[in-house]
């Protein structure tokens, strides 16, 4: 589709010309962002994948002002922040921008996996798409990791202390490679160190991957609600101006509620133990992660062995990887899977328990709980998903977006 | 700088040990009551600080909880934002001395100016817990967002103490209470090491206000939310400015992709 339009744009602009003569990206962005053929029938799911990445821009740009005034040393990383609050002139805006950034990068990337799960946008020909996007999801759980880790705060240092330790349980090299993360005998300045200059880097490295996200994207183009491609020129609209203008205004009523939190409610999605400067000698009551690792956590509990846990949270994400070759029905959208379609939003339930799960302390009936929706999550994908396919009559197909589009309007 | 292996090793085990200690008594310290709710000027989205409440919040915090309690991420100038002037902070400060080196590297003493943070009652944390029964009283600068519930904790915690003769044996023998513990009712754990700090009358208001125990807590926690986050004002009010923008800006974009989308509807 991306290759199957025409002849070369022509630059009025002599300046513009000449760069593009030399070095085509006014090309490129007229052909990957304005004529790019696009389905006609987008739902406002589309909408999550320019949210994302206006986020991501958001949070490189908030991160780079807290850097240059952060101090990444034991002694002074936690008033370093608050003086960040406090002295540095609107300080307190980047922060807050930056705190709840974090919390909407993972809303707007959590709504745009489960619109790729619900309409099958991850089978062929886009499985690498999918793969690439599954690696930023975890490039950015690493990020917000560290990131949570800088201001060294008591869930900042016992966060960090747990989730590092938890490649102790890999056999024989596990402490070793424990002592390697933290730079020394337990979670400390160079600890603090190196997650600071990694959590400056990584950002960087996802904006590369997200580059190939979208490479892979305009390759065969996006997914539509349908599931089924394009058949033509009346199936599709170009992207400017109508995708433009409708990402706008999606990317507006999005910031509106972000902007909600940052203003109006800032420290609601953290802990007020964070609040206190770390102190290796007194462990919080509950050590609990930010809420959107809160359905990992609770599966790593729900395992009573350590490296069984552990094996089951990165597993957790491992199947992910695989979704692709997990699905066998030829049917991509939930629109047309009857019977699938209810499993899906029996996940999205499944993974909201195991997220209050995560927040509790492991005790008493959420212990068998978080193993019963653990278990569930692993069969959604391992064995439901594999012989559903086989099994499910779908629901007839229409012979094209367009034909769905007028339909729709017909009723 | 180079420690032995061997003291590390001790250092680590030492620590662990002692988090797990601390640890298993915390998590046992579970199931304390959540603190009644109150009606704060600073509340809501409009929410304010009430300046009369958090000066003599102030004036409480000076001349209590001060003896114990440092404020240092709180500079004295920064009281003209509770909407005192300068020469009231100088006037407020002018019997403060603070210790400073001199030209020659020598410590003095000398009086604290407007610029300095507020003067800590203890050299270091070593020296605060040796006074207090080994409990370092904590800084008090961002408490109200350091714990759940916020100013209801902390007006709960300065409220909330149960002499000994009002409890009743089921809660002696539980928290296992001695005679001369601090009984407090919103403290996770009961037995908390401050002495009640504050009684009818603990402070003269200048304002003429009537010092009951209540008045002086609600007070002092106004005084301590506005420390912790001093810019709250400024926060909300951009809010209201950038929220009313945004929707403009949704409003617009709407319309546009409305007229943009017409001949394909
Ligand atoms: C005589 C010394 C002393 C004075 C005066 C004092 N405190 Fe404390 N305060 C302490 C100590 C010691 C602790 C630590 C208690 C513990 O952890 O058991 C503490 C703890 C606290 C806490 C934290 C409780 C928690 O949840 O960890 C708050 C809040 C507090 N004080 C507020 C105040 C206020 C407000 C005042 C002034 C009205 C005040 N204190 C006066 C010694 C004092
Ligand atoms: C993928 C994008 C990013 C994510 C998800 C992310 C996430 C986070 C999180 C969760 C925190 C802790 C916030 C808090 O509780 O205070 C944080 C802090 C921080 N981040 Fe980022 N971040 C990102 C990008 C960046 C970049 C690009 C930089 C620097 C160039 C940066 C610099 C900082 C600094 C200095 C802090 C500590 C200050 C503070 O805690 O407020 N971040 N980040």
């Amino acid at each position: 589709m991306a290759s199957s339009h025409g002849t070369p744009p022509v630059f009025n602009n002599k300046v513009v010309a000449w760069i593009d003569h030399r070095l085509p990206i006014f090309s490129y962005i007229e052909k990957e962002y304005h004529t790019f053929p696009t389905p006609r029938n987008f739902n406002y799911f589309w909408n999550f994948g320019a949210i994302a990445t206006v986020m991501l821009v958001l949070m490189i740009a908030t991160g780079i002002v807290l850097a240059t005034n952060y101090t990444p040393h034991v002694l002074m990383a936690f008033d370093s922040v608050e003086r960040i609050d406090r002295d540095v002139p609107q300080g307190w805006l980047i922060r807050d921008l930056h705190m709840n950034g974090a919390s909407f990068f993972f809303i707007a990337v959590y709504i745009h996996i489960f619109r790729g799960m619900y309409y099958g946008s991850y089978k062929a020909p886009r499985e690498l798409l999918w793969i690439l996007g599954v690696v930023i999801f975890l490039l950015m759980m690493a990020t917000a990791f560290m990131g949570y880790v800088l201001p060294w705060g008591q869930m900042s240092f016992w966060g960090a202390t747990v989730i590092t330790n938890l490649f102790s349980a890999i056999p024989i090299v596990g402490e070793s490679i424990v002592t390697w993360l933290w730079g020394g005998f337990a979670v400390d300045n160079p600890t603090l160190n190196r997650f600071f200059a990694l959590h400056y880097l990584l950002p960087f490295i996802i904006v590369g991957v997200v580059a190939l996200h979208v490479v892979a994207l305009h390759v065969h183009g996006s997914n539509n609600p349908t599931g089924i491609d394009p058949k033509g020129p009346q199936d599709t609209v170009p992207f400017h101006p109508y995708y433009t203008m409708k990402d706008g205004f999606g990317v507006m009523v999005f910031l509106i509620v972000y902007a909600g939190f940052v203003f109006f409610a800032p420290d609601y999605l953290g802990h007020p133990d964070n609040y206190i400067p770390a102190d290796p000698l007194v462990t919080p009551a509950h050590i609990v992660p930010e809420w959107y690792f809160l359905p990992f956590y609770a599966i790593l509990r729900a395992i009573p062995d350590k490296l069984g846990g552990v094996l089951a949270m990165f597993g957790a994400i491992a199947v992910l990887f695989i979704l692709p070759w997990l699905d066998t029905s030829r049917v991509r959208s939930c629109t047309f899977r009857p019977i699938y379609k209810w499993f899906m939003m029996f996940l999205v339930v499944d993974v909201i328990v195991l997220g209050i799960c995560g927040s509790k302390p492991p005790e008493g009936f959420w212990v068998p709980l978080s193993q019963l929706a653990t278990l569930y999550y692993f069969a959604h994908f391992l064995v439901v998903l594999p012989i559903l396919g086989k099994i499910e009559r779908p629901l007839p197909l229409p012979p094209s977006i367009a034909d769905s589009v007028l339909k729709k309007k017909a009723v | 700088m180079r420690k032995p292996f061997a003291r590390n090793l001790l250092v680590s085990g030492a620590i662990a040990l002692a988090s797990f200690t601390v640890g298993t008594v915390a998590i046992a310290a579970g199931g304390t009551e959540h603190p009644p709710h109150r009606h704060w000027h600073f509340q809501g989205p409009f929410g304010t600080f009430d300046r009369a409440a958090a000066q003599r919040g102030f004036q409480v915090y000076q001349e209590v909880c001060a003896a114990c309690h440092s404020l240092s991420l709180v500079a004295y100038r920064n009281l003209t934002e509770l909407g005192l002037t300068e020469n009231q902070v100088k006037g407020l400060i002018k019997d403060i001395t603070v210790t400073d080196l001199n030209d020659e590297g020598a410590p003095v003493d000398r009086p604290a100016r407007p610029s300095d943070r507020f003067k800590k009652p203890f050299p270091n944390q070593a020296a605060a817990a040796a006074a207090n029964n080994g409990k370092a009283p904590p800084d008090l600068s961002v408490i109200v967002k350091a714990r759940e519930y916020g100013p209801d904790y902390i007006y709960g915690i300065l409220t909330g103490y149960v002499p000994y003769d009002k409890l009743t044996p089921a809660q002696i023998k539980e928290f296992d209470v001695k005679k001369d513990d601090n009984f407090n009712k919103y403290f996770p754990g009961h037995k908390i090491a401050m002495a009640p700090p504050l009684s009818d009358d603990k402070v003269t208001y200048a304002d003429g206000t009537k010092a009951t125990l209540d008045q002086e807590a609600a007070d002092v926690t106004e005084f301590l939310a506005w420390a912790s986050e001093p810019h709250m004002e400024d926060r909300k009010r951009t809010g209201v400015r950038v929220i009313l923008f945004l929707i403009a800006l949704a409003g617009m974009m709407y319309a546009v992709k409305r007229m943009v989308w017409a001949d394909k509807h």
